[in-house]
């Protein structure tokens, strides 16, 4: 009889995802040349940072925050106060540990506003949060002594001899610094999961009554969660203000915290690697998807709400949940529903789309003419032809889906339950 | 500060207080009720304001003021119905996340229907000018006058008597007296008829009222309904009295939710005494314009702007004004968890 649970040190597996992810993040901008495509994978780097810090709070802890940003932000600007004072010749510190003190800066600042926000958990922790964002916010404007006003603080990334021929200049080497500090920042915060501060963090989401009665103080616990986490967002914000050389008041805002919030969830909180899909998504959304449409906020918000409501594990979870099946080799039986759901869901998505771009042109660009480009065709915002086939489209798209979910659900429940079955044979297994 | 400009402060403050009551109280009751923190209750109210605007400009004010709140309650419980109750099996923190995504959707749809500026709707006729005109008069003190002042109580003809005339706008009024309605119909609707008992038992008991027979899932529909139409009747009035534009919803979402934890979770009483404190507080802030500075100079104490941390010396209390909300909910996080009147720590 084997022993239920098996200590594996060296997983292979975990070694070949660990190395796939370095590997990933070494070749990137081999493969992706463009200096706009290079501009991206630096913000991932930063966004994968910064999501992961969150998910700390959100997935492992269930502290959902809504003033996030304050500490990441908050480091961004303590990092370009530092990366001018190094320029000046004030302080003497290599460029390359200017995240650092970005870090500590927001660390200093989550053990200040941590002790405060902390205290609560749940539902009036978000509050909170939220209300100490905007605060700070609100601060931003106050002092531009610090905060620099309208136009921000900037700063220049070069300074003094460059080490080893290195001296950040151009984007690909910061680009190494940035895949540098993600990589280990990663592998830490993994790590910090592993710990007992990170189980017992686990366990205070889950059940903090309980937690209590074992002897364990749940504020304490969220507290400690708090700075690590202010942590890491702090290196994410030097990071962000090395790569851009300005930091402006934006980024301690409502809508940064509302983005890392919304991208942590949709790339899914509840596994660890979820946010990291949850950063690309954001990157490509901020910067691909808003140049492609004015509407873009509008298709976020139904995206996640759609989300919340079907797969609250986020792009992660659906990722496990077929891998889970492909592993038992069910997938080639559900092929057939996915390829229909996606084809359905791609009919009502553009009927919807083309009937959201004609409003938006409408109100936006009236002044342009009657006609808009999308997708191919000519549409006539003032012609009724266009709006009927639109709707034509998104309504059969949407009765069609609706078809093959059901279907699909049918399916996927058979699938499940056989899956179960086999599990349950393999546990009597000898 | 002169007696008049005392008493303007206060009432303005007053009333500003009252209309952050008529938000919170939706956001208190919908939460005290389902347990859900309702994130888009500001959009609602920003919903308000627009199809008030909608309504009013086709047929007229009173019109907007009645359809306005109904129709942003229909919207409320039909999101209720078709998407909060799909997560409400997830726990809280969905329920909080779903709400948070609606107030994206409806920011943009905003957007998309009106646009991005601001919407020209202001009060009715009959609720512009003044309510009342306090005259201040070196010789007699105090007075005021119903409407407007006739010009000769304003101007005064000898040089030894100085008189000065501040407006109450009868919008401000209104508002009043509306949030005071509401408080009171509320308060009734709550206790003292059927519907509002079993609203009271489904809270605490809903098993028990569910096997008495009564449909809980629809009175937690009504109630989001309910608080969704609160919320929309302060965007007519709200929108009305100062700006309908979407940045609405963004200004005063944050402050009903600090009214809320500053009263207490849940607690309408607290809601009420929270958002006047606010609403005074704040008013009275932005016409003070003296600073730490002016403190140490009376003390004695001259700085300069090499003194250490003279940028923090030098904010005026006006300039602070716009945080004072929020340092207030830190206070009271620190020295009173529960909030004011709030009975549980959660």
């Amino acid at each position: 009889m084997q022993p239920a649970l098996r200590f594996k040190p060296h997983d292979f597996w975990r070694g070949a995802l660990w190395s796939a992810y370095a590997l990933v993040l070494t070749v990137a901008p081999l493969i992706f040349k463009s200096s706009l495509a290079l501009t991206m994978l630096s913000q991932i780097g930063i966004a994968i940072i910064a999501c992961l810090a969150f998910n700390m709070l959100f997935g492992q802890g269930g502290m959902l925050s809504f003033g996030h940003a304050v500490y990441s932000g908050l480091g961004s600007f303590f990092a370009i106060h530092t990366l001018r004072l190094v320029s000046e010749g004030a302080w003497s510190l290599p460029v390359s540990l200017v995240p650092l003190a970005g870090g500590l800066a927001g660390m200093g600042v989550a053990v200040l506003l941590g002790y405060v926000t902390t205290r609560k958990a749940g539902t009036t922790f978000a509050m909170i949060t939220l209300g100490i964002g905007e605060l700070v916010w609100a601060m931003s404007l106050m002092f531009p002594g610090f905060f620099g006003g309208e136009g921000g603080v900037t700063g220049n990334r070069v300074v003094g001899q460059p080490v080893w021929g290195v001296s950040f200049g151009p984007q690909i080497q910061l680009y190494y610094l940035i895949a540098l500090y993600t990589f280990g920042a990663t592998a830490l915060m993994f790590a910090f999961t592993r710990t007992p501060l990170g189980r017992m963090l686990n366990a205070v989401r889950d059940n903090p009554e309980r937690v209590e009665f074992v002897g364990y103080s749940t504020q304490r616990v969220r507290y400690l969660a708090f700075i690590a986490s202010g942590l890491f967002s702090g290196i994410a914000g030097g990071l962000a203000a090395l790569n851009f050389e300005i930091v402006t008041a934006e980024t301690v805002g409502a809508a940064r915290s509302g983005a890392y919030l919304l991208f942590t969830f949709l790339g899914g909180a509840t596994f660890f690697f979820g946010p990291i899909i949850g950063a690309v998504l954001m990157v490509v959304a901020t910067v691909l998807l808003s140049d492609l449409t004015k509407a873009w906020l509008l298709y976020l918000g139904l995206g996640f709400l759609f989300m919340v409501m079907y797969a609250p594990g986020g792009v992660a979870s659906l990722v496990m949940m077929n891998l889970r099946v492909a592993a038992y080799g069910k997938l080639r039986a559900l092929w057939t529903s996915y390829l229909a759901l996606a084809a359905t869901a791609l009919v009502a998505l553009c009927g919807t789309a083309a009937m959201i771009e004609m409003v938006y042109h409408l109100q936006l660009d009236a002044a342009l003419g009657n006609e808009l480009r999308f997708m191919g065709t000519t549409l006539n915002v003032k012609a009724l032809d266009s709006w009927f086939g639109a709707a034509f489209v998104a309504l059969t798209g949407a009765g069609l889906f609706e078809v093959s979910r059901r279907r699909f659900a049918r399916e996927w429940g058979r699938v499940q339950s056989e899956i179960q079955r086999l599990m349950r044979q393999g546990e009597g297994r000898p | 500060m002169d007696a008049s400009t005392v008493a303007i402060s206060l009432l303005n403050g007053v009333s500003y207080g009252l209309l952050l009551f008529m938000l919170s109280s939706g956001l208190t009751l919908i939460f005290s009720m389902m347990g859900v923190l309702n994130f888009a209750h500001a959009s609602f109210y920003m919903l308000g304001a627009y199809f008030g605007y909608m309504v009013a400009h086709q047929v007229g004010f009173w019109w907007g003021l009645l359809l306005a709140p109904l129709l942003v309650g229909l919207v409320g419980a039909g999101f209720e119905r078709y998407c909060l109750r799909k997560v409400h099996k997830f726990g809280h923190v969905p329920e909080l996340l779903v709400t948070f995504g609606l107030s994206y959707v409806l920011l943009e749809l905003v957007q998309l229907i009106w646009g991005r500026g601001a919407m020209d709707f202001g009060p009715p006729p009959a609720l512009q000018g003044p309510l009342f005109t306090l005259i201040d008069s070196s010789r007699d003190g105090l007075g005021a006058v119903i409407g407007q002042a006739a010009p000769a109580l304003c101007k005064s003809a000898v040089a030894e008597l100085t008189l000065r005339c501040t407006q109450f706008p009868a919008m401000r009024g209104f508002m009043m007296a509306m949030a005071l309605l509401m408080l009171a119909s509320v308060w009734l609707l709550l206790t003292r008829t059927r519907i509002g008992l079993v609203i009271q038992a489904a809270l605490t008991h809903p098993q028990v009222v569910e096997s008495l027979g009564h449909n809980v899932p629809r009175v937690f529909m009504l109630v989001f309904g309910g608080g969704a139409a609160l919320a929309g009747l302060a965007g007519v009035i709200g929108g009305s009295a100062f700006v309908t534009e979407p940045g609405m919803a963004a200004a005063v979402g944050s402050i009903s939710f600090v009214v809320v934890v500053v009263g207490g979770m849940g607690s309408l009483a607290g809601a009420f005494l929270a958002s006047l404190l606010i609403g005074v507080l704040q008013t009275f802030a932005v016409a003070i314009d003296a600073s730490l500075l002016s403190v140490f100079q009376a003390l004695g104490v001259t700085l300069t702007p090499q003194s250490p941390g003279y940028p923090l010396w030098k904010l005026t209390l006006s300039q602070v004004a716009p945080i004072l909300p929020y340092l207030l909910l830190v206070l009271m996080l620190v020295l009173r968890p529960k909030g004011l009147l709030g009975t549980r720590e959660g």
